[in-house]
């Protein structure tokens, strides 16, 4: 077993290497793709992208691996693959070019084909489809080894046990956060409105920033608790790879290691009445240090004098 | 293959005028209403998406606060307020009436009134009279739906704006007015409905087969019909008792969804979901069968791989009943439930991978000729595999976990629905249309109204694959600036698709205009199923002498 994976680790990085070069060729045979040619950001959109967020979590990085290294290769040549055939069929089977048509009905041949083949690449699917799960699935223990961006490896990332534990919840507007180590620590966190936003955080953007971010420690595993108070939310944070429903009267767990300072915003991903598109997350991941001065701040002057310990976002 | 005898005319003096409706227990006549009735509810649900494309096609609230003001006579600030609720009872409503009102009514209600009894070789449905119930239940129905638009929803803003999923419990402690239970009622009585016309349908296909037709000599549209009121059959309770659990929760102090009495809000979405999967099948499965005398008509070939077709569909029922909480990833499934449902939901990608390859072996090697009809079963193809692949990447969990709740869904779903379903309904209407109505339409027309929807349909939902990606959760009135650019294409798209929306209008009154002439089967050798032996259009009564199949 151990060697199968590791030779299909090894064939799949090959045939990466091999594809690359073969489409490498491709954006230069359509100049219009250059329209295209937005590079993505981590944390949040940039207009145009036709791709993820860039990732700072082993998560994401698996997510990313997966989805473009397997999923989006395989649905792009099946696709092509139809396609060929129809247009070939519009072409050599249309009443001009061939008149009579055959009286074929049956090939068991290509009908076991056809079912066998798609069988194989679902399997081939689900090898790295299974591991990506289990990861985000499984709040590390110090022990257990992560994917990250290899994802038919058997694990190469180590990831310490959570450092920090976050309780929060969402309510009809707004999401509340309890840092549940540190006693007082606790507040809510409310969507700017554009004057707000132009007056405070200009440099954020629009629907985005918010009055208190969630500050988080850079490179510490940090546990999600996640509940809401009146109907059904979802915290999301797109480039930390993490989305878990917030359900009353449930605890549901996520967690994430983020590895670059910054800020990095999600949004309520699960209809919840009027301002559903109104409470967004900004994650801001900063130092060590800087977390353990702003939540000693939070704890003993509150969060309004431990927002302003930071500095703004340029 | 088999003769046909025409019934006459006036066998026992058929009611005529508005009677002949209203009491109508005539398969065709029940089959038009129910196809006029979805082409109106169709307007309706289209123009809401409209709507809403024009309120995306820039960042910031544009037009909802004003329909708000006009249509509740909101004013100021709380015109914002009820337009952003507005925009999620836009969003409710369109689902609801695209697959309660407009392509099931089409399909089932529809092409399968009309065509069923005509293919296996019966006078009329088994339950003539039920059959008028089922049709009269659906602009009852219908209304009550639109009622709810009318009735307060959440706190201080009308309709039920709670998705066409209904969640508890936003539907429940989230809006108290009396809006959700209007549409709580709807669906009971569309249900009800449904669940008639099942029972319908599943006695005709079993006792009133021609002689010599065999299950397996059916064609393949009324098994696809087959196959989808088995589902409907054993889904839409599941989802009326949800609902009506629903409806107790919000009205008799029962607490099944709330967490206070000991319920769970997850509970619900497994009921509705056990119901749902299995609808998006019931949406997608009659417009196989469709596609399927389509390709194979034009081809003038017959299917290739029949039984492998029919065991497909009947896979695909079978399979779609045990994948519903794919659609509940991030709800805090466990590792090995979501294990579990990611595998199943991947094996239907096999059955339908059977279809789609039989399709195309089926115009392999035939003598194709693209008239209407055929262009848009070949755009269904196209479409149906565009929106298939998207779904087997949703399927993986691990995937999923990006792509939940995004444009990225509501693009996979609307390939395979709003583009394949619907393609596989216009297919139809052009195919059959000549028979149903005994003229023929403008091809050029039919021609333009694909072509240009095709184009619509793509740039309205290509993109929104990339605003999913990037991030864009759905059912959202507005955006950060990153995702301007996605929906700005995609509402240029609308505006394509709604000048196909009136060309297709046109079509419609060219041809009852003109009534240009037809014969019996206009569509030549390939064309080999009963309702080709009836003349254009059938008698009142068919199959008065019933015939023989060799």
């Amino acid at each position: 077993m151990q060697y199968i994976f590791s030779h299909l680790a090894n064939l799949s990085a090959k045939a990466k290497t091999v594809l690359a070069s073969t489409f490498a060729i491709i954006p230069a045979l359509f100049p219009f793709s250059a329209l295209a040619q937005t590079e993505p950001v981590a944390g949040q959109a940039v207009n145009g992208q036709t791709g993820f967020q860039l990732s700072v979590t082993p998560i994401m990085d698996s997510i990313i691996a997966f989805h473009d290294g397997v999923l989006m290769w395989t649905i792009t040549l099946i696709v092509i693959f139809v396609t060929i055939l129809l247009a070939y069929i519009i072409v050599r089977y249309n009443k001009r070019a061939n008149p009579i048509a055959s009286k074929t009905t049956h090939n068991v041949l290509v009908e076991i084909v056809w079912t066998v083949v798609p069988i194989v690449i679902l399997i081939v699917i689900a090898v790295p489809s299974f591991g990506v799960l289990a990861d985000q699935q499984t709040i590390p223990d110090g022990e257990r080894k992560y994917l990250g961006s290899n994802v038919f490896s058997f694990g190469e990332v180590e990831m310490p046990a959570p450092g920090l534990t976050i309780k929060a919840t969402g309510v009809q507007w707004s999401w509340d956060y309890d840092y549940v180590d540190y006693d007082g620590a606790d507040f809510s966190s409310f969507m700017l409105s554009n004057e707000e936003r132009l007056a405070q955080k200009p440099n954020e953007p629009r629907l985005l920033a918010v009055d208190f971010d969630l500050v988080v420690p850079v490179d510490t595993t940090v546990r999600v608790q996640v509940t809401a108070a009146d109907v059904i939310h979802s915290f999301a944070v797109p480039s930390f790879g993490i989305k878990i429903d917030a359900v009353p009267g449930r605890l549901n767990e996520t967690w994430f290691n983020a590895r670059k300072t910054g800020i990095y915003y999600g949004q309520c991903s699960e209809l919840c009445g009027k301002d559903h598109a109104f409470m967004p997350i900004a994650v801001r991941v900063v130092s060590k240090e800087v977390f353990a001065a702003w939540v000693a701040k939070v704890q003993s002057d509150g969060i309004e004098e431990a927002a302003a310990m930071l500095p703004p976002i340029s | 293959m088999a003769e046909a005898v025409a019934g006459h005319q006036d066998a026992h003096g058929h009611p005529t005028g508005w009677r002949r409706y209203v009491y109508s227990t005539n398969h065709k006549d029940i089959g038009t209403m129910y196809l006029f009735f979805a082409i109106f509810a169709g307007i309706v649900g289209g123009s809401l998406s409209g709507l809403m494309r024009w309120e995306l096609a820039e960042p910031g609230i544009q037009i909802f606060h004003g329909l708000a003001a006009m249509v509740y006579g909101f004013e100021g600030d709380a015109a914002i307020d009820g337009g952003k609720e507005m925009f999620n009872v836009f969003t409710t409503a369109h689902g609801l009436i695209m697959v309660f009102f407009m392509v099931m009514p089409a399909l089932i209600g529809g092409f399968a009134n009309w065509f069923v009894p005509l293919m296996i070789g019966a006078p009329d449905m088994a339950f003539p009279r039920m059959n008028n119930i089922s049709f009269w239940l659906l602009p009852f129905a219908f209304v009550l739906l639109l009622m709810s638009l009318f009735f307060e929803g959440s706190p201080g803003a009308y309709g039920a704006g709670v998705g066409w999923t209904v969640y508890a419990p936003l539907s429940t402690t989230g809006s108290p007015g009396p809006a959700v239970d209007f549409a709580i009622l709807s669906l009971h009585l569309a249900g009800a409905s449904s669940i008639l016309g099942a029972i319908n349908f599943i006695t005709t296909i079993f006792n009133m087969r021609a002689p010599g037709m065999t299950m397996h000599k059916m064609p393949l549209f009324p098994w696809s019909i087959l196959v989808t009121v088995f589902l409907l059959l054993l889904s839409l309770p599941v989802l009326a008792g949800a609902i009506t659990m629903l409806l107790t929760d919000r009205n008799f102090g029962t607490s099944f969804f709330s967490p206070e009495g000991g319920g769970d809000p997850i509970l619900y979405q497994h009921l509705f979901w056990f119901f749902g999967h299995p609808e998006v099948y019931v949406l997608i499965l009659p417009g196989f069968g469709i596609v399927s005398h389509i390709i194979s008509t034009f081809s003038t070939k017959p299917i290739f791989g029949y039984l492998g077709m029919v065991y497909a569909m009947v896979a695909i029922g079978v399979v779609g009943f045990v994948v519903w909480a794919h659609h509940m990833y991030t709800t805090g499934l466990s590792l090995d439930v979501q294990r579990y449902f990611v595998a199943a939901t991947m094996v239907i990608a096999v059955p339908t991978g059977v279809k789609i390859f039989s399709w195309l072996a089926t115009m392999w090697g035939g003598s194709i000729t693209f008239r209407t009809p055929m262009l848009w079963a070949i755009g269904f193809i196209f479409l149906f595999t565009i929106g298939g692949v998207t779904g087997v990447v949703l399927a993986n969990a691990g995937a999923d976990r990006a792509l939940h709740d995004t444009y990225y869904v509501v693009a996979h779903f609307h390939y395979t629905m709003s583009l394949g379903a619907t393609f596989g309904v216009f297919a139809g209407w052009y195919y059959w249309y000549p028979k149903m109505f005994g003229h023929m339409y403008s091809e050029f027309l039919a021609n333009m109204h694909f072509w240009i929807t095709f184009a619509g349909v793509n740039l309205i939902f290509f993109p929104q694959h990339f605003l999913g990606m990037a991030g864009m959760p759905r059912r959202y009135i507005d955006y950060p600036d990153a995702f301007s650019l996605g929906n700005y294409v995609s509402s240029i798209g609308y505006l394509v698709t709604l000048v196909g929306m009136i060309v297709f209008i046109w079509c419609l009154i060219d041809a009852r205009v003109k009534k240009r002439p037809t014969v019996d089967n206009p569509w030549g050798e390939g064309a080999t199923t009963l309702e080709w032996t009836l003349s254009s259009p059938p008698p009142f009564h068919q199959f008065e002498t019933l015939p023989r199949i060799k």
